[in-house]
């Protein structure tokens, strides 16, 4: 909660409390002195109170008050006794209209984020959502930023067997990383040049089951936040696969998630 | 590449090829006859399949050095085929078989085409070990009481070990020259095989052991026909009979039972088995390539595939590669598929000429064979090296053996694997673990674009069950790279990964790369994992040596306290890049140990284990070498003695060097190099009279770091002390050519 007002108050925006649930006057208590205890006031804040099924409800709210991003907390791993828990998360993350931040480990106190993971793979969205994670970064002074561009293994056609296919292979990965870097650099070059300052962009090439590779990658780096694409509901086919990759991500959380959607295509 | 040079290296080696082709067919003739036998088929179905198996792999194969032909490996699944599924009737058994092996090739073909190469490494590491050792007990309890001579005991292969008392009897109880030479001849044949090794005599080696065995077997029937002049004391089933004319007598497969269970779990087990041996052998050949190519398994597990339904056809047994023969093939200088190919020329001109001769052999003496190949499977060695890895460990290779031996060899390894996973959840208490990751992906690798090195993570659990997932990954790594492996996320390792991953490392270390693994050092503080601690550092721990130093290590110490050199008696499998040397070329460094460096790092005395050869072929050396370092480069150059036929006594492909005006140092060394004319210019009177006047050393130099070796054995303290006074001669030498 701290750290929505927080991110708010960065972004100057609107701030709404969804509590979905009974509402009862201790609750409400409770909730109106956790908010006065806080250090920083965004402009609005506003609660909502409604009941019904979670996921449903906030998804509804969502909509109908034009929410531009979600915030949810989740756990790191879903587990049996937390399934339930989790499912939520994942449910609302994978049908909400607007962005999802997803955070593993809220705390009262901030902790500022020195490096940010960004996918960069071969997507429509995927330059709304650079360019997203740039003005976040901008937003919450980010210094680090990685941009990663998971290159399927079925776009090598070779199979390793020998050494002569492994210099095949490993000659073909080298032409399509520099193929996706310059795309990558591409994409940095239109994004207006005020958010890129004082910020290092790195770029990094995996090759690996995408959105799996990505959510390994954060973590291995300990990443503080983790961008990805939402999944493109243009095309069935891709959502399924793109469905497949959030789903990587969503199960075992590395680190906090903010899931990009892109406004333009709905 | 490119073609025409392609050709004519090829036809270049082609003489080198086709004489290490000659010797191991001298060892493939008797294995083969001997496998066939052993079982229950015709002897000469074994050496169809060599013959057939050599050229189908030599021309469709994906290996260079493997040969194949029959393995030890199916014997034991042959003989139960052909006794079963005859229903007592041997010959049509081996008909019913021969069909099975027709179908396990074309399974095999199919394996290979949906590559699945990686079936192996599904399989626990210390499962297959105990499913090794069945097998070798299964040959060994049968064929011991034939090497006596006793061909009526039959049954399980432990009631046959209980029965071999019993044989032994048997021999007291009649003892005539009928029942005693065939079991002589048997023991003698044993005694042969065992001390082969031992006995590094050039002019004995140059017959392998297992044809030393025919022989002596056949030089027995002839001492009997031409001197003493009696009929032979052996009776008739106690030799080998070949059809009358061998190509015109091809069985053929019997295809009439089919459908049956029996049938079908036949082709299965045949097909496991063979592809298995045949996987491992592979992998083991390429650590012993001097060439350092790494085999196509898939295309292997084709030609294969394709050689056993043929020799299925023509009446032989199955084609699997096979790791003695291959050895031997690299040992002899064999550096392609030619040899494999010349292999089974030289066994069909065998049969067709000798066919005679190889009648004359007795049973005994094959058995002999079969019995130190099962004990080298069953070696109790392997049991006592997998328990100083765990206790588990050797839990998992007990329950496979037993099973095995019990309940036959699918059920047997079924069993380990089962036995792998429960012993795996016990030690993490937790199914999840497994169950919960099982089919994720687990692996991610990249190359780090700064630095250049492959970085892989691995997550959750690392075990036989997705080994695959990680191999797949690493196999994308180029061995001259760097890679850095990191377990730091994941939260259980098991024996099969890390015995996997110092093959890695070794084969690494051979192409000059790095390997290196990282993330595990807080297993063993944070979770005491039996497998990662013990294993996380290959064989440093398990190797530890107790703190009484021998008589000789004490001299080293007093010797390195003289010179004010540090001494290390601990064993370490650091070992400094040997394979970097001609030297090491086909061998595998084990450890040193007992070394001695002196105070500027240059030189470095040190005791190596290594090995030569594979399986039965292989020979166990300790020997001490001398390192020095150079600060500035000298011309690659390999010296040793000339050997009596004017070459060098391991495989080489420089030419020797000879000086006009050194008549005497050219005709007793060996000196060759990649560069003949720099090494000419570093060689002048000076210093081809230094070696002149010295004893023989071996010395190879790869440019700033010099390799020198006395003989294949440990050096004694007066042999290191000459050592060290003649390196530092021949420094002293060097520096003031440098200076100058």
């Amino acid at each position: 909660m701290f750290e929505a007002m927080r991110l708010a108050n960065f972004f100057d925006g609107n701030l709404f409390f969804l509590h979905v649930g009974e509402k009862t006057v201790a609750k409400e208590k409770t909730f109106l002195d956790m908010l006065k205890d806080s250090p920083v006031k965004p402009k609005q804040i506003k609660v909502l109170w409604e009941e019904g099924q979670p996921d449903k409800t906030i998804i509804a709210q969502c909509r109908l008050h034009k929410i531009d991003l979600l915030l949810l907390g989740a756990l790191q791993r879903e587990n049996m006794v937390k399934f339930y828990l989790g499912s939520i998360a994942r449910k609302i993350t994978r049908k909400a209209p607007c962005s999802v931040l997803l955070l593993m480990k809220p705390s009262v106190e901030r902790i500022p984020s020195q490096h940010m993971v960004v996918n960069a793979f071969e997507s429509l969205q995927t330059e709304t959502t650079i360019a997203a994670a740039l003005e976040f970064a901008q937003a919450l002074n980010i210094p680090k930023i990685t941009l990663v561009e998971e290159i399927s293994r079925s776009k090598v056609t070779v199979a390793v067997d020998d050494d002569r296919s492994l210099r095949k292979a490993t000659l073909q990965k080298e032409k399509l990383k520099r193929l996706e870097i310059s795309r990558v650099n591409e994409i940095l070059s239109r994004i207006p040049i005020d958010l890129k300052e004082n910020k290092r962009i790195t770029s990094q090439s995996i090759f690996g089951a995408r959105g799996y590779s990505i959510g390994h990658y954060a973590k291995v780096v300990r990443a503080d936040l983790l961008i990805m694409n939402a999944e493109n509901k243009n095309s069935s086919l891709w959502s399924r696969i793109l469905t497949k990759d959030l789903e990587h991500i969503l199960s075992e959380l590395p680190t906090d998630v903010l899931i990009v959607q892109n406004k333009e295509d709905e | 590449m490119n073609k025409p040079s392609a050709v004519k290296t090829f036809i270049g080696d082609l003489p080198k090829n086709l004489f290490a082709g000659f010797v191991v067919s001298l060892v493939a003739l008797p294995l083969g006859l001997g496998l066939a036998i052993a079982s229950e088929a015709p002897p000469i179905s074994g050496v169809i399949a060599a013959v057939v198996g050599g050229m189908v792999a030599a021309i469709l194969g994906g290996s260079q050095l493997t040969i194949t032909g029959p393995g030890n490996g199916l014997v034991i699944v042959l003989l139960s085929a052909i006794t079963t599924l005859g229903g007592g009737d041997l010959y049509q058994g081996y008909l019913f078989t021969l069909a099975a092996i027709v179908f396990s090739g074309a399974l095999m073909f199919l394996f290979g085409v949906f590559r699945l190469g990686a079936l192996s490494e599904f399989f626990p590491s210390s499962a297959l070990q105990g499913m090794l050792a069945a097998i070798g007990i299964g040959i060994l309890a049968k064929q011991i009481h034939v090497m006596l001579g006793i061909t009526s005991v039959s049954g399980a292969p432990l009631k046959l070990l209980i029965l071999v008392p019993y044989s032994i009897e048997q021999l007291y109880l009649n003892a005539s020259l009928e029942i005693l030479l065939p079991a002589g001849l048997g023991i003698v044949s044993l005694l042969i095989l065992v001390f082969y090794s031992r006995l590094r005599s050039p002019f004995f080696h140059l017959v392998p052991a297992p044809m030393w065995v025919v022989l002596v077997a056949i030089g027995l029937t002839y001492y009997f026909d031409l001197v003493v002049k009696a009929p032979y004391p052996v009776a008739e089933n106690l030799l080998i009979s070949l059809p009358e004319n061998v190509l015109n007598n091809l069985p053929f497969p019997d295809f009439s039972i089919l459908t049956t269970g029996p049938f079908v779990s036949t082709v299965f087990s045949i097909t496991l088995i063979a592809s298995i041996e045949s996987l491992l052998s592979i992998k083991a050949v390429d650590k012993l390539d001097p060439q350092k190519r790494r085999s196509n398994v898939n295309k292997d597990l084709r030609a294969l595939g394709i050689g056993t339904a043929l020799s299925g056809l023509v009446g032989g047994l199955n084609v699997v590669t096979v790791i003695a023969r291959s050895s031997v093939n690299v040992n002899n200088g064999g550096s392609n598929r030619s040899s494999n190919f010349a292999h089974a020329l030289f066994l069909l001109a065998f049969v067709l000429l000798f066919q005679n001769q190889i009648e004359r052999i007795a049973l005994p003496a094959l058995a002999a064979i079969l019995v130190f190949t099962g004990y080298k499977l069953a070696a109790p060695e392997n049991l006592l090296r997998i328990l100083t890895i765990g206790k588990e460990q050797a839990a998992i290779f007990g329950v496979t053996l037993i099973v095995t031996l019990t309940n036959g060899l699918i059920t047997g390894i079924g069993a380990g694997i089962l036995a792998t996973f429960i012993i795996h959840v016990a030690i993490n208490r937790s199914l999840f673990l497994f169950s919960r990751n099982w089919l994720k992906p687990n692996v991610l690798m990249y190359k780090e674009d700064e630095s250049g090195n492959y970085y892989v993570s691995v997550k959750n659990f690392s075990s036989f069950l997705n080994f695959y997932k990680l191999k797949g990954k690493l196999d994308e790594i180029p061995e001259s790279e760097h890679a850095i492996v990191d377990f730091s996320l994941c939260e259980f390792v098991d024996h099969t990964v890390m015995e996997g991953l110092n093959n890695y490392r070794r084969g690494f270390a051979r192409k000059g790369g790095v390997f290196e693994i990282i993330g595990l050092d807080a297993h063993g503080t944070e979770t005491q994992h039996p497998f990662a601690i013990r294993k996380s550092l290959p064989s440093n721990d398990f190797f530890k040596l107790g703190n009484n130093l021998t008589k000789r290590q004490i001299s080293l110490q007093k010797l390195a306290t003289i010179l004010d050199w540090e001494y290390r008696s601990e064993l370490t499998s650091d070992t400094k890049e040997l394979e970097r040397f001609d030297y090491f070329k086909t061998k595998i460094v084990n450890y040193q140990y007992n070394e001695l460096i002196s105070k500027d790092d240059q030189f470095h005395l040190f005791d190596l284990s290594y090995t030569e050869g594979a399986f039965i072929a292989k020979e166990d050396i300790k020997a001490s070498f001398l390192l020095v370092e150079l600060s500035y480069s000298i011309p690659e150059f390999i010296l040793d003695r000339e050997n009596f036929l004017g070459g060098l006594n391991e495989v080489t492909s420089y030419d020797d060097i000879d000086f006009s005006e050194f008549p005497d140092f050219s005709r007793r060394f060996f000196l060759g190099g990649e560069d003949p004319e720099s090494i000419r210019t570093l060689f002048n009177q000076e210093l081809t009279f230094f070696f002149e006047s010295h004893q023989y050393y071996r010395v190879e130099s790869i440019g700033n770091s010099l390799l020198i070796k006395r003989r294949n054995r440990l050096s004694s303290i007066q042999e290191v002390k000459s050592l060290l006074a003649f390196s530092n001669e021949l420094m002293t030498i060097l520096n003031s050519r440098k200076n100058a």
